[in-house]
């Protein structure tokens, strides 16, 4: 099969009337009996309208966290500090300062904000039928027509590509196969025409037929309808079909940024590039060892003001290393990097 | 199959042989179970696996790879076949065997499951699950099952120290390797590895797959390779079977396959993985609908509603395992002639 060629904007210059949600040293941090665990330390980082951010990085990175943060959806003992500027019409709300049970949040949450989860049965009720529940996400906007309701729902499941929609719509989630759950769910985020979709590892228990799919689908919705999207995903070739920006983050921090080709073309941060080269296939000959990234990300539980790879960094040195975490350094226009190999060059 | 010579690493015989491989699951309606179908999840396969190599498995879910990694463990009754299994100089037929005999058996194979989350016992110590198998063979709790399980436990990489330590205090790539060195205890010949590593992350992912192919080099493992994930299977698997709908589509040394393809359900699984280069985006079009439900196949090429290359005989014509090259082999009408893309 040849590739199409394909209208990709990460070069397109962004305009500061697109930004739409702007996140300030946003710290979520969960106080248990071991410790504070800062599940999310101090990130920072915009989102566009007509956009998609991905958000790569290991299990345990803080991604999901992340995306709870900015839908005041933490778990307790969770705290969310920091500022999400959600700018509308003109306006702009601090999310950050809102109370998670107020009007005004559950205004701008499933309504102006969706989200897409990697297991499609945490969203759906398994006692009521795909096309209730799609309904129910309107009215629960204050939205009340029935007909234009339920029209809506099927209108959304034939968007999604789920066959006789129309008659689907009858149906409960568990007569539906786990593609077909996951196009329901992203019908359900859709309802509302949200003005930001969040996407956290849609596509990771999915097979690579039904993942592509399902990245298609996102790439359709999110082109058509202008949205901006924050995909979170672990698989760094799903984020660079979709992406224009990428954050890679470890453990709580983002430690690289920037377009999805410098990220991914121009990898800097070590973290990045190790990341990169534990995939096998590409420039690997079969039997080759691959490289990996040795132990693991661990609990950032009372963690130390230092570089959080620096166990597991190729590139550690002592002489270098040893001080607080180094600081975001711009290695070209857009392109920004926490290493303190960068930070002694500047 | 007849038509299969041997050559190359097929000069010896294989350490395992699955013939016309059938398991049919029985499909039962209403209060007296009236059986009214049969899922045909393993539905008439031959393969073969040589001593020290890694033949990979690999299609959608519902494919029934797992089905046939339980039928080589005899955790399943066969519906027919056979399977034929040589460790060492001894010869068994698998399929003929009653509970006594496979006990015998099983020792030499062993499995590694996906998930290293629920494949582990939580309430038993890593020493436990590590030395399980040792002493349900008569091992008793000494000083010298303390020295197998501290090498068992160095050899997959992990600090003996931590041997009295529960499964919920590793992360994901260490319980992984609890589960590897649990299947080496009892000195296997073949070990069914059934995604073993899907649920890690790539990072992990690495560094299991260098150490199954490190205990591989160094003792003489032979591993049946089931995944989803190409690329994997690419890096670790010398031949590569693909299935879909209880059938082998299509089978041939991994190299082969990836350069050429010979049946549109590999170029199209193939084309479906996604690059981490922004420039080589996945195709506009690709492989659409989902797995055809195996109690009720299609007619024809069981492929068909899905293929892009699809003709009308596809529709009626069940096709023949076709010989493409030497060891390359595809069931489709159109083996020999499709220009189909690899990918390497
Ligand atoms: N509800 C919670 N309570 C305590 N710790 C949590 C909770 N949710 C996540 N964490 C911790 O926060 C860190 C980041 O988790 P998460 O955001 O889920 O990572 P990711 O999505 O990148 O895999 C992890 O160390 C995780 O154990
Ligand atoms: N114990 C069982 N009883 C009935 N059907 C089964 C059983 N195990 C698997 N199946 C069916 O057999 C088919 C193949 O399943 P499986 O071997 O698990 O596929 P894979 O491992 O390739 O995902 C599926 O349709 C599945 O639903
Ligand atoms: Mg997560
Ligand atoms: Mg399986």
């Amino acid at each position: 099969m040849i590739p199409q060629p394909q209208v990709r904007h990460d070069q397109a210059p962004v305009t500061e009337s697109d930004l739409l949600l702007q996140v300030r040293d946003l710290r979520t941090y969960f106080r248990l009996d071991e410790g504070m665990l800062k599940a999310v330390d101090g990130i920072s980082f915009n989102v566009y309208r007509n956009r998609v951010l991905g958000m790569v990085g290991e299990s345990g990175c803080g991604k999901s966290v992340t995306a709870q943060s900015i839908l005041q959806i933490v778990p307790k003992p969770g705290v969310v500090q920091g500022e999400m500027l959600w700018h509308r019409d003109g306006q702009t709300v601090d999310i950050g300062g809102l109370d998670p049970e107020s009007e005004e949040m559950r205004a701008i949450r499933g309504n102006e904000i969706a989200m897409i989860f990697q297991e499609p049965m945490t969203a759906f009720s398994p006692v009521h039928t795909v096309g209730n529940q799609l309904m129910e996400a309107y009215f629960v906007h204050g939205k009340l027509d029935e007909a234009e309701a339920r029209a809506r729902a099927v209108e959304l499941l034939d968007l999604v590509g789920i066959p006789a929609a129309d008659r689907r719509v009858d149906e409960y989630t568990f007569q539906l196969s786990g593609g077909m759950r996951q196009r329901a769910m992203i019908a359900m985020a859709m309802m509302n025409r949200p003005r930001m979709l969040i996407a956290d590892e849609p596509t990771t228990a999915l097979d690579v037929t039904i993942q592509a799919q399902i990245l298609r689908l996102i790439r359709r919705l999110q082109a058509e309808t202008g949205a901006a999207v924050l995909f979170i995903s672990h698989n760094l070739g799903a984020v660079a079909n979709l992406a224009n920006d990428v954050a890679v983050m470890y453990r709580g921090k983002i430690v690289e940024f920037g377009t999805v080709r410098q990220v991914l073309k121009n990898p800097q941060h070590p973290y990045t590039v190790a990341l990169l080269q534990s995939i096998p296939g590409f420039g690997y000959r079969r039997g080759d060892r691959l490289q990996s990234i040795r132990g693991s990300v661990g609990v950032p539980i009372d963690p130390p003001d230092e570089c959080p790879f620096r166990g597991r960094c190729d590139r550690f040195d002592p002489a270098l290393c040893g001080g607080s975490m180094p600081a975001s350094v711009e290695v070209e226009p857009g392109h920004q990097v926490a290493c303190v190999l960068y930070e002694a060059r500047s | 199959m007849t038509n299969e010579r041997p050559s190359g690493h097929e000069q010896q015989k294989p350490l395992l042989e699955i013939t016309n491989l059938k398991k049919y699951f029985p499909i039962e309606k209403g209060l007296l179970r009236r059986v009214v179908g049969y899922v045909r999840a393993v539905d008439d396969v031959s393969l073969s696996v040589y001593r020290g190599k890694t033949m990979g498995l690999v299609g959608e879910s519902g494919s029934g790879k797992t089905t046939l990694a339980h039928c080589v463990l005899r955790a399943y009754d066969l519906t027919e076949g056979e399977i034929i299994f040589r460790p060492g100089d001894q010869e068994y037929r698998l399929n003929e065997l009653e509970a006594k005999e496979l006990r015998q058996v099983r020792p030499h194979m062993q499995m590694i499951f996906q998930d290293p989350y629920s494949s582990l016992d939580p309430r038993k110590t890593v020493y436990d699950i590590v030395s399980e198998p040792l002493r349900l063979n008569g091992a008793t709790r000494d000083a010298a099952l303390d020295q197998r399980v501290r090498d068992l436990l160095e050899a997959v990489g992990l600090d003996y120290r931590h041997m009295k330590r529960y499964p919920h205090a590793f992360s994901g790539g260490q319980r992984q390797r609890v589960g590897i060195a649990r299947a080496l205890a009892l000195n296997p010949a073949l070990i069914v590895c059934d995604e073993p590593v899907s649920a890690l992350d790539v990072s992990v992912q690495a560094q299991i797959l260098n150490l199954l192919s490190d205990l591989q080099a160094q003792l003489n493992l032979t591993y049946l390779f089931i995944a989803h994930n190409l690329r994997v299977i690419q890096h670790i698997c010398d031949d590569v079977a693909v299935m879909y709908v209880g059938k082998l589509m299509e089978r041939a040394r991994t190299d082969d396959l990836f350069r050429n393809p010979r049946h549109p359900y590999t170029e199209a699984l193939l084309s479906a993985i996604p690059i981490p280069d922004p420039d080589r985006p996945l195709p506009e079009q690709g492989l659409e609908g989902e797995l055809p439900d195996p109690a009720n196949p299609p007619p024809g090429c069981y492929f068909h509603p899905r293929c892009r290359y699809a003709q009308a005989i596809c529709q009626v014509e069940a096709p023949p395992w076709l010989e493409t090259e030497p060891q390359h082999f595809s069931r489709c009408h159109f083996a020999r002639e499709l220009p189909l893309q690899g990918s390497i």
